[in-house]
């Protein structure tokens, strides 16, 4: 684990009554780790020397000023997200949010790109098969009994044809950078993965609170993510010869990406609907409420849980859902994006297969390696895995958002038996991972400049045609030392700079 | 427009002129407070009651000194109408239409609520309490002039603005309440001379008294300051004036019928009213009545554009 003394870096005494520059890179320590903008000590990475010699430029003041002035946009535009806490309620929280940006040039970028949407199109492909003939389960590439104890896998979706062949549109990739600085892919969030409107709302900010360096760099722009997600959905619509009613499916304000939600379809001109404000008419078209009468949807972007979609369908008791929408998507009358069942790809157990996945339906080599995965369900990984807690991190296959997860270098003897009793347990939903050293980025921390830990989450959007983010959401764990980067378990963010050679 | 949407654009034009006519009405009663002579002081138990809080206030607190009331009216979270909890529901209905409302408003409303929890405190105990009051006044009428100035007036902003004048309409009686009867033994002798002061603190309190001079030419008197503020057809805070802005914005609606008629009706009954006699007696009945009437308004809105439970349509109601 690598860790880094913040109070050491700032421990210098500052020259008497002379304007103190704040950030001094010979004194940034980064440690046994990979560092985004930084080298070593005092040697930044070229693509970052612009911004390490700005930011050296400026003085404690200044510092606090433009640290201010993020903290008031983000209060002012009312960035928020909420926390569910253990007691059952919930709070609306400030957007954490640190203002050095994290860079990577776009040469990186494109390889990245390319392997993101090789990624998706195998998982697309997976999915598409896993409903239909399972050409990948009979060809002993991919285990049935994986299949037979997925909770994501929904019977009520078999032989159902979505447009384009196209189950999961959006899908949200973490990807992670070891100790060697190889770009790793962490894990697919393929059901309603969320983030996106902040990787918008940092650029906003930080263009706010750092004009200047928009001048000297030439960043790649994220704002047409609205309008790409909006052309991926229209293709989507089953009148393709109208301009498309498209919607957002919103489980209601206290959801804790609500903002996200209200965000987008603000940005894509949309409707944003809640379960009431739609009916399933015995035309199997589905209609909102407004205050004209009845009014045909065509597309519906829901960021609702497949088994909370519709009651009837799904047979749960959901009050958020609405009633038919799963006759509605099977008789073609209307799209989901996600579509229903896209999350059987979205299982930690099933993420071990995606290189397969890559070589069996497109022939070709994975360009994004995977993190080498232990499944529990196969015998002698389990073993492996149980006798090696204390350097591996264990995580249930089905859970997200940082809940529920053992960092065994850091876990007590208690909570690591426990673990074991748990995948002895339900061997099926546990995998585990060599912990990685994830890399850093400079972040101003209470102390005073500090590495933190970082994690890449892009979106890619599949339609009739492909699109991934310029970069994406760069989520940061702004506890010392600590991995977890979800903004539900104490996690910032910051802005991801793509940029050109200078 | 989704139904749901018109519903919650109307209710954020209910909050924010809910909480500006809240600061309003503690304001004039500050003022009365001071310009009363010592011993007649009648304290906030009638404001409370004028509100519609009564029943409430008392589950909560056993007198209503000034620091029960204040906080009850400020800030209490479980009183839905005081101006925090105003601002806080105006914000949770702007929070949800963020693709129809400006950012800009979103912006100053989040500035707006926060300041109101920040600095309330404040304002229970004297000295801060006209500056805290400003500031939400002003903060409310910034946030109306904003949706105004850079707001579509399409069907969105004209919920909005049957909201706003709905509440206005509603807060003005209630301002004019605060003189009625309830609130101080029939003036006789010694506090006769304090009628007038009470009259003019209650058209300051609407910012009504300049208006007031310009357009009435006599001394302040009760018959003409009730006259004005029922029924001045220019005047913006008069009930008349508000009734008409919502046929105007009921005017703009599809299928306004019902709720459209109602109020031409209502608002032919304020003009024909012979409101210079209620300066003596049956002003609280008045009041009460036109409370009631506004309240039906509101239902006849409600059932038709936003009532959620409408049958699912099929195939012959969507033919016809």
């Amino acid at each position: 684990m690598d860790t880094c003394d913040a109070n050491h870096v700032m421990e210098r005494a500052p020259a008497a009554k002379q304007v103190t520059m704040a950030i001094d890179w010979e004194h940034y320590d980064i440690g046994a780790g990979y560092d985004e903008l930084v080298e070593a000590p005092g040697r930044p990475r070229a693509p970052a020397q612009p911004l390490c010699r700005y930011l050296g430029s400026l003085t404690r003041s200044e510092i606090e000023e433009r640290k201010s002035a993020a903290e008031l946009a983000i209060m002012t535009m009312g960035i928020t997200f909420t926390v569910y806490t253990e007691e059952g309620g919930s709070i609306d929280r400030a957007w954490p949010f640190d203002i050095i940006p994290r860079i990577i040039p776009s040469h990186e970028w494109m390889r990245i790109e390319a392997g993101l949407k090789q990624r998706v199109k195998a998982l697309n492909l997976f999915i598409d098969d896993v409903y239909h003939q399972q050409r990948i389960v009979k060809a002993g590439v991919f285990p049935q009994e994986l299949l037979a104890n997925s909770v994501n896998f929904r019977e009520e979706c078999v032989g159902v044809d979505p447009p384009h062949g196209v189950w999961a549109h959006i899908c949200g990739t973490d990807l992670v950078r070891d100790r060697d600085g190889a770009v790793y892919v962490l894990e697919d969030n393929l059901r309603i993965p969320s983030g996106v409107s902040y990787m918008l709302e940092n650029r906003l900010v930080t263009k706010r609170v750092f004009p200047e360096l928009f001048e000297h760099y030439s960043i790649r722009p994220v704002d047409d993510y609205p309008s790409q997600l909006f052309d991926m959905l229209a293709s989507l619509s089953p009148r393709p010869a109208d301009s498309p009613a498209i919607a957002v499916l919103t489980p209601g304000i206290y959801n804790s990406a609500y903002f996200e939600h209200a965000y987008l379809a603000q940005q894509m001109g949309a409707e944003l609907v809640e379960g009431g404000d739609l009916v399933v008419g015995d035309d199997d078209c589905v209609y909102m409420r407004t205050i004209e009468g009845f009014a045909r949807v065509d597309v519906i972007y829901r960021r609702i849980d497949d088994l909370y979609l519709d009651p009837l369908g799904f047979g749960t008791d959901s009050k958020i859902g609405v009633p038919g929408l799963l006759r509605a998507w099977k008789a073609g009358r209307v799209a989901l994006a996600n579509a229903p069942g896209a999350g059987v790809a979205d299982d930690k157990a099933v993420y071990a297969f995606v290189p397969k996945m890559i070589d069996y339906y497109l022939g070709e080599e994975p360009i994004l390696p995977n993190v080498p995965t232990f499944l529990c369900m196969n015998t002698q990984e389990r073993e492996h895995v149980l006798a090696n807690l204390h350097q591996l991190v264990v995580k249930p296959a089905n859970a997200s958002g940082g809940y529920g997860m053992l960092v065994g270098p850091h876990a007590t003897a208690t909570q690591r038996a426990q673990f074991a009793r748990l995948i002895d347990h339900d061997p099926r939903n546990y995998i585990a991972q060599p912990t990685l050293s994830l890399s850093t980025v400079p972040t101003l921390c209470e102390t005073g400049l500090a590495p933190r830990h970082v994690d890449l989450r892009p979106f890619i959007l599949s339609g009739s045609e492909n699109y991934v983010t310029m970069g994406g959401l760069t989520r940061v764990a702004l506890r010392q030392g600590s991995l977890v980067v979800n903004s539900s378990q104490g996690g910032g963010s910051k802005d991801t700079w793509i940029t050109d050679e200078v | 427009m989704l139904s749901r949407v018109a519903e919650r654009l109307y209710w954020l034009g209910r909050y924010l002129e809910r909480a500006e006519g809240t600061a309003r009405n503690i304001n004039v009663n500050t003022h009365l407070l001071l310009d009363l002579p010592k011993g007649t002081a009648f304290g906030w138990e009638p404001l409370i009651f004028i509100m519609g809080g009564e029943e409430l206030f008392f589950q909560h607190y056993r007198d209503a000194g000034q620091q029960n009331a204040l906080e009850f009216m400020l800030a209490d979270p479980r009183n839905p109408s005081s101006i925090c909890s105003s601002l806080q529901q105006a914000r949770e209905n702007l929070r949800t239409l963020r693709d129809v409302v400006p950012r800009e408003a979103w912006e100053k409303l989040n500035h707006l609520h926060r300041y109101a929890n920040d600095h309330y405190a404040q304002a229970i105990g004297g000295r801060s309490r006209f500056p805290f009051l400003t500031q939400i006044i002003d903060g409310c009428q910034l946030i109306t002039g904003l949706l105004t100035g850079t707001m579509s007036h399409d069907e969105a902003y004209e919920f909005v603005r049957t909201g706003r004048n709905l509440e206005r309409a509603d807060m003005t009686t209630r301002i004019i309440d605060v003189r009625s009867a309830s609130l101080l033994p029939k003036h006789t002798g010694d506090l006769a001379p304090f009628a007038n002061i009470q009259w003019m603190s209650v058209l300051k309190s609407l910012s009504a008294y300049q208006m007031y001079r310009r357009q009435v030419h006599v001394r302040v008197s009760g018959a003409e300051v009730l006259r004005f503020l029922f029924q001045d057809a220019g005047f913006p805070r008069s009930v008349y004036h508000c009734l008409g802005e919502m046929q105007q914005s009921l005017s703009a609606l599809p299928r306004n019928e019902v709720p459209r008629r109602y109020v031409m009706r209502l608002k032919r009954q304020v003009g024909e009213a012979i409101v210079q006699h209620l300066a003596h007696e049956g002003l609280h009945e008045f009041i009460d009545n036109l409370q009631v009437a506004l309240g039906k308004l509101h239902d006849r809105i409600r059932a038709t554009y936003f009532l959620t439970e409408a049958p699912a349509p099929n195939s012959r109601s969507l033919a016809a």
